[in-house]
């Protein structure tokens, strides 16, 4: 259990500053998802909770304690890498029980504790095996065992499911929902996948060369984006953002057409029109506020995505729930959800409307 | 797989041939060795070059071990053999951890200046050797030999070790390192264990440098008491004949510790010790 606390945290390389001015803090039992292209620093950021990377500058507390130059060993927090990283030369039960052993714990409560944590995770016909002779998913357990085990203040989960297949991605991530909920300990979970940041995670925090854009709950970070980046980031498939000039009473679209959107003032900074594929509607001719024509369509089942081009305006993806009888090349009138929608200022963040 | 199994008879046969006359290519050396060997003195120039001698005997081996200062050869190339494979491998060892873990200034200064001593050929140095172990009071002792061939050795050694050292995923040490070791404990536990086969290749690939070097040897030692094997070896050739028989037979023996030691460290130069630590 512990509280986590990063104030002001920096990272660089010689010159090359990939991390900063870093705030967050991580409550008690909360479980935190760093997510952010690749190159962002979410992994450095890890890293240096974990103690494997010096920190440049700020303050990183646990409990209200500095805990800067506390080398790894001494910070109770368990990691999970993406590569698994298990002991080649060690069996699995040596594997998951290491931690104890180098701390010197009584060898019936190392044994017990393997034992309890094997159990957990399906691995008690398995302890004996060496890390080669186990599958992907196999090895992901063990490493998630060895983090168990230790019954740490703290888990750190560095891209743990990103050499799994999906299905088995699925699974894990379940697995990994459910040991939060039967710990409640605190987790620190870096991803670029936002489908496991949006299902996991208490709060996010979406990172971007080197900064935070926005910390938020899942929610939140769907429904009020701070700027574009989060906004294209968050979601699947990606929100449509169209060029917007100011109108009377609203901003209107490339072609002309007017849309009755926003604040006064949010009119005379609003640059760009942010709409997520399922905000937008297909309609009648007269409800429509675009008219295009499908360029490409997707029959994916549970939902129908229609790539449209609308002149004037330019690509549009609209996302239709269920089987949308619609083909390629046919006439598209697309209505959008004003009040879903979002307005953009010329540097991305987002106009309250 | 389909396609090898239905390769023409031919085919496969013209490969174990040529497989065939290769080894015996390589291998014929050792087998006119030992041949020579067991020859009697008597019929190496009768038989000339007849495949197999028409009589045996062990008495060029008797001679050698019995008659001639070979065990003492052999006791001093034994010394600086292992004492220059253990020396230069620890180095080595210490050096290429850090060439692979670490970023410090100079590093690549270093690796630069250990190339370019790679680079010439030793001849060029010998009266410079020469003169500094004759300084420092150290001509004809095998101390001189350690310190010259673990310093030639250390360049190669450490490269060798580095690439080991690279082929470990640094992940293991940092997972060590979270689980509860210090840097040291988690290079002692995790990486030395997956190291051994690197050891031993480095180990046994300057053991076999130091076992067969001549030049210096022949340099920097005059007395019997400090010859090492291969120079030890000239002194079979007298002013007026060679003692083949007895040089042979010296040879042969001289070959048995290098097997012995690969014999030894061939389990751990097999590889993939290091599978399944990382992805899959």
């Amino acid at each position: 259990m512990a509280r986590i606390e990063l104030n002001n945290v920096a990272k660089s390389y010689g010159s090359v500053e990939v991390l900063r001015d870093i705030n967050l803090s991580v409550e008690d039992g909360e479980f935190i998802v760093l997510v952010g292209p690749s190159g962002c620093g979410k992994s450095t950021l890890l890293r240096m909770i974990a103690g494997l990377e010096p920190i440049s500058g700020g303050e990183f507390l646990v409990d209200g304690g500095r805990m800067n130059e506390v080398p790894p060993r001494d910070r109770d927090m368990a990691m999970v890498f993406q590569s698994y990283a298990l002991y080649p030369h060690m069996d699995v039960s040596r594997n998951m029980g290491f931690s104890l052993e180098i701390r010197k714990a009584q060898k019936e409560e190392r044994s017990r504790k393997v034992a309890d944590a094997a159990k957990t995770l399906g691995l008690t016909s398995l302890t004996e095996r060496l890390p080669r002779a186990l599958s992907g998913g196999q090895r992901q357990r063990v490493a998630m065992g060895r983090a168990i085990v230790r019954d740490p203040s703290a888990f750190l989960f560095d891209e743990p499911l990103s050499n799994l297949d999906a299905a088995l991605r699925v699974e894990m991530r379940l697995e990994i929902a459910r040991l939060h909920q039967r710990l409640s300990a605190t987790m620190i979970y870096v991803t670029h996948d936002q489908v496991e940041a949006l299902t996991l995670a208490d709060r996010i925090v979406v990172l971007n060369a080197g900064d935070i854009q926005q910390v938020g709950t899942p929610l939140e970070l769907y429904e009020r984006p701070s700027n574009k980046f989060v906004a294209q980031f968050i979601g699947s498939p990606t929100m449509n953002i169209l060029g917007v000039d100011r109108a009377e009473n609203g901003v209107k679209l490339k072609d002309g057409t007017t849309l009755q959107i926003g604040s006064d003032s949010a009119h005379w900074q609003a640059h760009e029109l942010g709409v997520r594929p399922e905000h937008l509607d297909i309609v009648t001719e007269e409800a429509a506020h675009m008219k295009g024509v499908a360029e490409l369509v997707e029959h994916l089942g549970s939902d129908t995505n229609i790539h449209a081009n609308v002149p004037g305006v330019g690509p549009v993806l609209v996302r239709q729930h269920g089987h949308f009888p619609l083909k390629t090349g046919d006439a598209v009138n697309i209505a959008v959800d004003l009040e879903k929608s979002h307005l953009f200022g010329f540097e991305g963040r987002r106009l309250e409307i | 797989m389909n396609a090898l199994r239905q390769t023409s008879p031919w085919v496969v046969t013209g490969k174990y041939l040529a497989l065939a006359f290769y080894i015996a290519f390589a291998l014929f050396p050792l087998y006119w060795l030992t041949k020579i060997a067991v020859t009697p003195d008597k019929l190496i120039f009768s038989e000339g070059t007849a495949l197999v001698p028409s009589r045996f005997t062990l008495e060029n081996f008797q001679t050698v071990l019995l008659q001639t200062d070979f065990l003492a050869y052999f006791r001093n190339s034994l010394i600086v053999s292992l004492g220059t494979a253990a020396i230069t491998t620890m180095i080595a060892a210490a050096a290429g951890y850090a060439f692979s873990r670490f970023d410090f200034r100079g590093k690549r200064l270093i690796i630069a200046l250990m190339l370019i001593t790679q680079m010439f050929p030793l001849l060029m140095i010998i009266a410079p050797i020469y003169k500094i172990v004759a300084t420092l009071g150290l001509l004809n002792s095998l101390t001189s030999l350690i310190i010259v061939y673990t310093a030639f050795n250390i360049p190669f050694a450490t490269f060798l070790m580095q690439s080991f050292f690279d082929g470990i995923p640094k992940e293991l040490e940092d997972a060590g390192m979270i689980d509860g070791c210090t840097r040291f404990e988690a290079l002692r536990k995790i990486v030395l264990p997956l190291t051994l086969p690197g050891l031993g290749a480095t180990l046994g690939f300057i053991f076999t440098a130091a076992w067969s070097e001549l030049l210096f040897a022949l340099m920097l030692i005059n007395s019997n008491d400090a010859m090492t094997f291969p120079v030890g070896l000239l002194t079979f050739v007298s002013k007026f004949s060679v003692d083949w028989g007895q040089m042979m037979a010296a040879g042969v023996l001289a070959l048995v510790p290098s097997c012995l030691f690969f014999i030894f460290i061939q389990r751990y130069l097999v590889q993939g010790l290091t599978s399944g630590a990382v992805k899959g």
